[in-house]
Parts: C-alpha cells; structure tokens; sequence
C-alpha cells in the first residue's frame, strides 16, 4: 500500500491467536472450565498451585490440539512435552506456567484465506506454531481514587489454551480480518473452542510494522505487539490505527527496527488509539526447562490417522458440498458456513426438508437470520424448528402457499408453538379454486379496462397493480396465479 | 517396645496393650526428649490419643485392622497432613495448614497407623544436617553435640531416641539414607515413582521420594508395603504391581546373589576409616551368608555431586516460587498500602523494581533462610538464558551417563555395596557456614537419587567414640524387595540394628 503523499509502504502483521479449548476440565485438573462462576469457587489444590500438589494431564487438550494442528495443516511431532515458563505474578499461583517451549504439539501449517484486494483469489497464511499451555487467573484492578486494591480470581487458572502463531504474513488489516475469521470457523466447526472474544476464549495479539521503501532500499519500523483488542473489528481498527502512527512516528524521529526493541501496546476502543504498555519488551528471561512433575506425550501416527479420520468436514469443503448438493452460489454457501456448524446442520436439515435448497437458502439467510440478529439468541434456541421449516417451505415450493402468505405463517410460527398446518389454519389460508380466481380477474379487468390497453401496448407491469388488488380481495389468491389468469383472458379478449 | 513395630502390632493383636497405651507411651516419650533431641516440630497429643482410641474402638467392634494398626508414625514435616502445620521447617510456612493430606498420609491413615506428630528437617529438605531449620536444630540421641544428619534428621532422631518405632522421610540426594547412618537406624530411598509424591512438598521433582525409617529391615519393609504403589494423581508414579515385602524377608540364604563392591568410593578422600572399616566388614557378612563379591566401579561418579547440585536447585528454584506470599505463607508484615505505593518514600531498590516485586522480594526474603537462598539463586542462575546450555542442560547429560554407569553395573551384579557418607555423624556447627563441605555429605548418595534406583541405608556398628557407622545398598529399579532381602540377611547375621544411644554429649 501507499499512504498518501508518502513513500509506498508495505505492512507486515503477524498474529498470536489463543483460543481457550472446550475442555469440561482444566488441562492439570479436574475442575470444571464453565464460564461465569462466582469468583475462586472453580479451583483444587493443583489449580491454586498449593505446595505438594501435582498436575496430571487432560488427554482431551491433546485430542482437541491434535485436531486444531490438522485442521491447521500443521504436523504434529511423534513426542511433544511439557515447560515451565517462569515469572511472578499474582494471577498465576505456581510462579510459572505450563507450557511447551521447543515442541509444541503443532507446528508448520498455513490457512488459506480470501484476499481482500481479490476476492477470486486467496493467500496462503503460514502457521508457525501452536502450543498448549495453562492459563492464569484473572487480575482486577479496582482503580478508583485513592485505592490500591487489586482482586485475584483463579477460576480461569489451568485452562487449556491452544497459542496459535501466525507468520508475519498478513499485509493488511483486512487479510488480518480475514485470517481471523478463517480459523474462527475451523476451531468452531471441529468443536475445538468457543472462539467467543467476550468471554474470553479467543484472544488476540498483533505484532504489527512497516517496510517503507526509500529510494530503492527497505526500512523496516520498529515491532509493535498491540494487545487488549476485544473484537475482530478493534484488532483491524489497531492495525490501521499502528499503521498510520507508526508511519507518522518514523517521519518524526526517523527511528527503525535496529533502533528499538519491540514495545508493547494497548488498543483504548473509545479512543480508537494504541497507548503504550511496556517500553520495552525487558528481553524476558522465562528460564524455561522441562516440567519434571509430567511425563513427555508421545503422539503415535496411527493417533494422528484415526483423528484425521475423525476430524469431519472443514469449512471450505462445505462449502464446496452446500454448492453441488443443494445446488446455492458460492456467495450463499458462504455466508451459511460463516454462521456456524449449528446453523449448517439447520440449513440442510431444512434444504433437505423442503427439497428446495436455495429457497431454504434465502428464507435462511433473511428472515431466520434476521430474526435471531433481532432477538439476539442463537440458531438453537430459534423457536421454528427445522423440520417445521422444512414442511413450510415445500408447501411455498409446491406452490400451496405463496411467497407473501409463507412469510406471515413463518411470523406465526415465531410466536406461536403449533405446527405449520395449524399455523397455516389459524391464519385462514386456504387454496382458492380456479374458477374462483378466473371470476375474480375477470371482474378486476372489467373495473380497469385502462390495464388490458397498457398490456397490449407492451406494459407488461401493468398487471401488476390488480394482483395487488386481487390480494386485498383474497388474501388467499395467489399471486403467481392471478398473474398468469389475467394474462391469459387478457390474451384471449 | 517403641523400637519395634512389628511388636507392637503383635502385643496389640494379643490383647495386651492398646493403641491408646501405646500413643500414650511415645507421647510422654516426646515430651522428655523433646527439649534436647527436638526431632519434632509439631506433636498434637489429643489428636494422636484421638486416631489411637479409634483404633482401638474399630479393634473392638470386631473390624479387620489396617497393617499398621496402632503404630505410632512420625511424618516428615515435608508432607501435607490437613489436620496439622505443614511447614517445611521455614518461616515461609511458619502458619500453613494445606487443605488435604499426602497420599502417603491417606495411606498411613488407611493402614490404621497413628500419625504422632510431624519431624523437623532442613528447610525445604535443604541441607544435610537438620541445622538449616528454621525451627532450631535437632540434635543426635547418640551424642546431643552431634547432627542427626539431614535433611530428614527428625525424622531418624525420632526413631533413635526411641519416641516411635516408625517414621516417614524423603530422599532427594540422601536425606533419608545419611541421617538414617547418623542415627543408626535403618533408612530405604525407594525408586523413584515407587512411590506417589502427591502431598509431597517439592524439593526437586526429578528427584525426590518417600521412604520410610525404622530400626529395621522388616519394620521398614512393613512401612514400605503400606506407603508404595501406582497413584494417578502423580504423573511420575509407576504403575507397576508391589511385591509382598515380608514374603521376601523370610529367607536368608543369599547364594546366588552377587553383589558389586564399590571400590572406588572406598579410597575417596576423606572418607573415614571407621566407614571404611564398616563397609569392608560388612562385606564379610554377605559373603558368609552365601553371597558372591565383585569388585565394581562407576566411572561417573565423580560427576555425581557436581551434576545434582545443578539439577537439584533448578528444579528448587522452580518449585519454591510459589512461595510469594500472595497467596499463603509468609507475607512481609509491613507491606501496607503505603508502602506499596511508589510515591511513599521508597528505598532506590524499591524505586527501580515497583511495588509488586517489593513485595515479592521481602516476603521471600523474610521467609526462607539462607541456604534456601542459595539454592534458588544457583538455580535460577542454571537454567537462565545464556547459561543453561553448560549448566542445566549439561546436567541433564551427565545424569543420562550416570544413568548408564548403574545400568551396566547391574548386569555384572545385583547390588551395589558402599558407604552411605564419609563420615560418622559431625558436630553441630562444624560444617554450616561451609556449603561445600556439607555437600559433599552426599558424595555416595545422590548417584542412586540421579539414576531412580532404590538404596538402603543399615547400621553397620560404632566408631570410637561411640557414634553409628553405615553401610548402603542399591539395586536396579524396581528391585526394593532385593535390598530389603538382603538387609534382612545383614541383620539377621549382625546385631548393630539392636544397639541403642543413651543419651549423652561428648
């Protein structure tokens, strides 16, 4: 990119991705990692680290990495093992962490992703790594005047999360958008995390500088590592929030990367600035060395094949199945994925229903859609079952009920727990004979001759406007119907 | 009667003591010794009479009695016991009381054993002569100027001195097997994941485990069978079958059995004659109970000490930083508000480090002793970027050739025959202030911690002046039941596990 009357520059973003994997118990433990619970109330002696406690591994973090590592195309070493990453603070009661140092469970993989500046092409995205480790408690910091308390809640302590990082590979803040989206999806799709940033279980960090080109030669600003964004929004608002300020600041000071090490950054939403965190990244010695208190984990292939066997559909191959088996564009297989492995089985489950999967497809992804963005729940508490929505929509498709008579007994449905026939009942639809139909556009033309003149004279919309009267008259009648009844006695006067 | 468990069991069984007597007994034996020997740091006599009247209630109903039923037990003050202090002899721990009890605790609880009190021992098993203890030193039943050795010196004085049959320790370089040579009993260092270390208080994870102290092989064989075996909630634990242990005690014929003479070590410098001379007589007596001797050597053990005192402080310095005071222990007194807001006249160094790590640096500074200190720093120093390569990870090397020293010995032999220490018990004092000379207290014990093989310490007679002297014993992993077969044979040909200190100075 180039900014501005400014000299054409290049961004170079590389993230580190943790997502909290979906573990019913702490990697170490067995207590339980369920959101929300009063502080300090989900912990054992091995979580709070007491003197004399021992961790034993959860086998279920493996299966999970294991998984997220194939989903990634990472390899996965024949024997990976456990490292104390050591540092005070109070959130974290053993004085170190564990985590793995030189061989994660995964490494060496890529994603491939949509390219923003070409959505026909995509760019691969290289995975170095992702490595288990436990997380820490969770400090808060009563800052009000006057006060130097700060609170400690170790229930988050010795949950498993999955690192994942990315090569610096991404260019912009949108490929960086992108790349997040992608393994959202992936770790969501194959059960492996919630991926829910307000919760906590996917967390974001940037390291974010630019490669200015200066008369032919490259300079590189210094690494900035921006932390605490809470949205997919806020991490691309950073970036191109870094972007300009580090461009601004080299302009200034003139300074690179062989200037100054790697600072550390904090995203302010509000404010829509990063602010500075630690000056500088004080080139921490975590003094790592194997955890003597746990065994090294050997991976054996034929683990790794019957996970890969396991492992089910990603999302680009449903895509490509939603496409040829329910016959949807490219753009509507995508815009279902996106929603979520709950809302995919919905949609086949009504496509299949129906027989009519782009009519499922489009009543999925504007009224259901909108209807759960408007009551804020999720596809599972969603009150019209997918069978129900799959009998409503054969009976639009076979031509029972129209389009504008299938949406009010859909409202219905919402509000109402019956079955689409009693829906259907209640709202007094019924087929409305032929005949019925014919005397009815036989009396609409009578009262508007002007139409039959427009027609003929090659106004084909003209018809129009008595199919919304015959609507008035009938609600019943459909449109389609009276459509081609008026056409035909026009045609035949 | 307190000198011998099996006896005990045995009175008990015929109906001609109870439990509560003999609590009673070990409780006011205590109380005597206590103000010279003070081997404990924790006695909670209406508790002990407490368990000891169940057991005796649980006998009369007519139930089935736990192996050790009545037996009063003294626990390493290194091992979590939730209805007392469990404070490692440091100030840091000076208050702690952990929520749960060691598996071995749960074990010897299950076994109807009665948990006495909890002994005293170097800070964080730190030290080799009880003297690094915040809670003062313990001294030797066999001459009162004497250390009972350590780190676990309580734990074999209280034995010694005759206040309970039975006693608890834990072996990370040789703190069961040495004070159990000072004090004359008889100490076994089992393999290591033999067994659980859950409840354990770590010192070095890779090293340390439980091993139970008595005057003999059978009592001691009796407190291992109660105490080993496979527990999933400790990773390293092994899940290998126990061996019935006085199956194996019932013969002592040793044809057949070879055992390898660890020559070297004999002509080390500064072993003593008295060791010297104990470890030549001893081999004697295995060879007329049948036993054939080869001469044997571990190339590198030479490297033994120097190895340990890189990993052993490595993994310390790990291990203890969760004693920061945030949480539990000891927390700096005057860290108030105040003082921990920057603004408040701070000192430079507090100045440049913030208020968190202040507070850190104090009460770590406050709460752990000397020697503690050094070990953390040699640690951290260890395993630091730069550096790790030639210390920690060096360590790691030489400990896999160590390794591989034992693993050829036991193909040309069943048991490894040497000292336990260079040295009969040293007077109080004598070596405190010299790190390295109390170091080398584990030159011919830490091999057996580094390679996880099992070793026996056994009484091996008296020097001139009347202190204990020692033989040890180690065999491949795994192979307890070889060590305690032939200590059994040991003592049954030799009476040096019968003789007892009167209590006096020199």
């Amino acid at each position: 990119m180039t900014l501005s009357d400014g000299y054409p520059t290049e961004t170079i973003i590389g993230l580190e991705v943790h997502v909290q994997l979906k573990t019913k118990t702490k990697l170490f433990c067995g207590c339980s990692t369920e959101f929300g619970a009063p502080a300090n109330t989900q912990v054992c002696p091995v979580c709070l680290g007491l003197p004399g406690a021992l961790p034993v591994m959860n086998d279920e973090a493996i299966e999970l990495s294991i998984r997220a590592g194939l989903s990634l195309d990472c390899n996965n070493p024949p024997l990976t093992k456990w490292d104390r990453k050591q540092y005070f603070y109070p959130d974290l009661p053993k004085g170190y962490q564990i985590s793995q140092f030189d061989l994660p469970i995964c490494a060496d993989g890529f994603i491939e992703i949509e390219d923003p500046a070409d959505t026909e092409k995509t760019r691969k995205i290289g995975i170095i790594r992702a490595h288990l480790e436990e997380d820490a408690g969770k400090s808060m910091h009563d800052e009000a005047a006057g006060k130097s308390d700060s609170k400690i809640d170790l229930n988050r302590c010795g949950t498993p999360l999955l690192e994942i990082v990315s090569q610096p590979d991404m260019r912009s803040s949108a490929e960086a958008k992108n790349y997040l989206n992608e393994l959202k999806l992936r770790m969501t799709h194959l059960g492996i995390s919630d991926c829910e940033m307000q919760e906590g279980s996917l967390r974001v960090d940037a390291n974010v500088n630019l490669h200015i080109e200066v008369d032919g030669k490259k300079i590189a600003t210094p690494i900035v590592e921006v932390k605490n964004m809470n949205s997919f929004r806020a991490v691309e608002r950073a970036i191109d929030h870094e972007i300009d300020r580090q461009y601004d600041v080299w302009e200034e000071t003139g300074k690179t990367i062989k200037d100054e090490a790697k600072t550390t950054r904090g995203w302010d939403d509000a404010k829509e600035t990063t602010f500075l965190q630690r000056e500088k990244e004080e080139s921490a010695d975590y003094r790592y060395f194997p955890d003597p208190d746990l065994l090294p984990v050997r991976l054996p292939a034929e683990r790794i094949e019957a996970a890969r066997k396991n492992l089910g559909e990603l999302p680009a191959a449903i895509r490509e199945r939603l496409q040829s088996q329910y016959g949807i564009k490219a753009y509507d297989a995508n815009v279902i994925v996106n929603q979520g492995p709950e809302l995919i089985a919905y949609y086949e489950h009504v496509a299949t229903g129906s027989g009519d999967g782009k009519r499922a497809s489009s009543w999925i992804q504007q009224d259901v859609l909108r209807t759960l963005k408007e009551q804020q729940i999720k596809i599972a508490d969603f009150s019209v079952s997918a069978d129900k929505m799959g009998d409503l929509l054969k009976r639009v498709a076979g031509g029972e009920i129209d389009n504008g008579r299938g949406r009010d007994v859909l409202d219905h449905l919402i509000a109402n727990d019956v079955s689409v026939e009693d829906a259907i009942k209640a709202l007094g639809i019924e087929a409305v004979d032929g005949n019925e139909i014919e005397s009815l556009c036989q009396e609409l033309l009578q009262a508007n001759p002007q139409v039959i003149e427009d027609f003929r004279g090659g106004k084909q919309q003209a018809v129009g406007a008595l199919i919304g009267q015959a609507k008035k008259k009938n609600p019943n009648a459909n449109p389609q119907q009276v459509r081609e009844t008026l056409i035909r006695l026009i045609q035949e006067s | 009667m307190l000198d011998s468990a099996s006896e005990i069991l045995r009175l008990q069984a015929a109906g001609e003591t109870s439990a509560v007597e003999i609590a009673k007994e070990a409780l006011d034996h205590i109380e005597a010794s206590q103000s010279t020997i003070n081997a404990f740091t924790h006695v909670d006599r209406e508790r002990a009479i407490a368990a000891a009247e169940a057991v005796d209630a649980k006998r009369k109903a007519g139930h089935e009695m736990g192996p050790l039923a009545g037996v009063p037990v003294a626990v390493k003050d290194v091992l979590c016991t939730k209805d007392m202090p469990t404070t490692c002899s440091s100030n840091m721990l000076r208050n702690f009381r952990p929520p749960y009890d060691a598996t071995v605790v749960s074990k010897l609880r299950k076994a109807d054993a009665v948990i006495i009190g909890k002994t005293n021992m170097d800070e964080f098993a730190m030290g080799a002569s009880t003297e690094t203890s915040a809670f003062g030193v313990t001294r030797n039943p066999w001459n009162t100027d004497c250390t009972p050795g350590g780190s676990s010196g309580g734990a074999t004085a209280c034995v010694a001195d005759g206040s309970v049959p039975l006693s608890l320790g834990t072996d990370t370089g040789g703190s069961i097997r040495q004070p159990a040579a000072f004090c004359g009993v008889t100490g076994l260092k089992p393999t290591y994941g033999r067994v659980s270390r859950y409840g354990l208080v770590a010192f070095a994870s890779s090293l340390d485990q439980v091993g139970p102290i008595a005057w003999s092989v059978d009592d001691v064989a009796l407190l291992l069978q109660a105490i080993a075996g496979y527990e999933p909630l400790d990773s390293t634990s092994l899940d290998r079958e126990v061996p019935d242990y006085q199956a194996v005690l019932q013969s002592q014929d040793l044809r057949g059995l070879k055992v390898g003479v660890l020559r070297d070590a004999l002509d080390t410098d500064g072993i003593e004659d008295s060791v010297r001379k104990a470890v030549i007589d001893s081999i004697a007596v295995f060879e007329s109970a049948g036993a054939e001797i080869v001469d044997l050597n571990l190339p590198y053990s030479e490297y033994w000490v120097p190895t340990y005192y890189v990993i052993a402080p490595s993994e310390a310095s790990s291990n203890l930083s969760r004693f920061d005071g945030a949480h539990y222990g000891h927390r700096a007194e005057q860290l108030t508000p105040e003082i921990l807001q920057p603004k408040k006249s701070p000192t430079d160094e507090d100045k440049s480090i913030g208020p968190l790590a202040t507070a850190y640096c104090r009460s770590r500074g406050e709460g752990f002793g000397a020697e503690v200190k050094r070990r953390i720093m040699v640690g951290a120093y260890a395993l630091s970027e730069g550096y790790s390569e030639q210390y920690y990870n060096k360590a790691l090397k030489a400990r896999r050739l160590i390794k591989g020293d034992y693993d050829a010995a036991f193909t040309q032999c069943d048991l490894l025959l040497g000292p336990v220490a260079p040295t009969p018990a040293f007077r109080l004092g004598d070596k405190i202030d010299d790190p390295i000379q109390m170091y080398l207290c584990d030159l011919f014990t830490v091999g057996a911690n580094l390679a996880g093989v099992p070793a026996i310490s056994l009484p091996a007679g008296l020097d001139s002046n009347g202190l204990p002297v020692a033989i040890q014993l180690q065999a491949p992993a795994l192979e307890e039941s070889r060590l305690l077969f032939a200590g059994a044979a040991f003592q049954s040909a030799t009476e040096h596990h019968k003789l007892r200190p009167t209590l006096g100075t020199s």
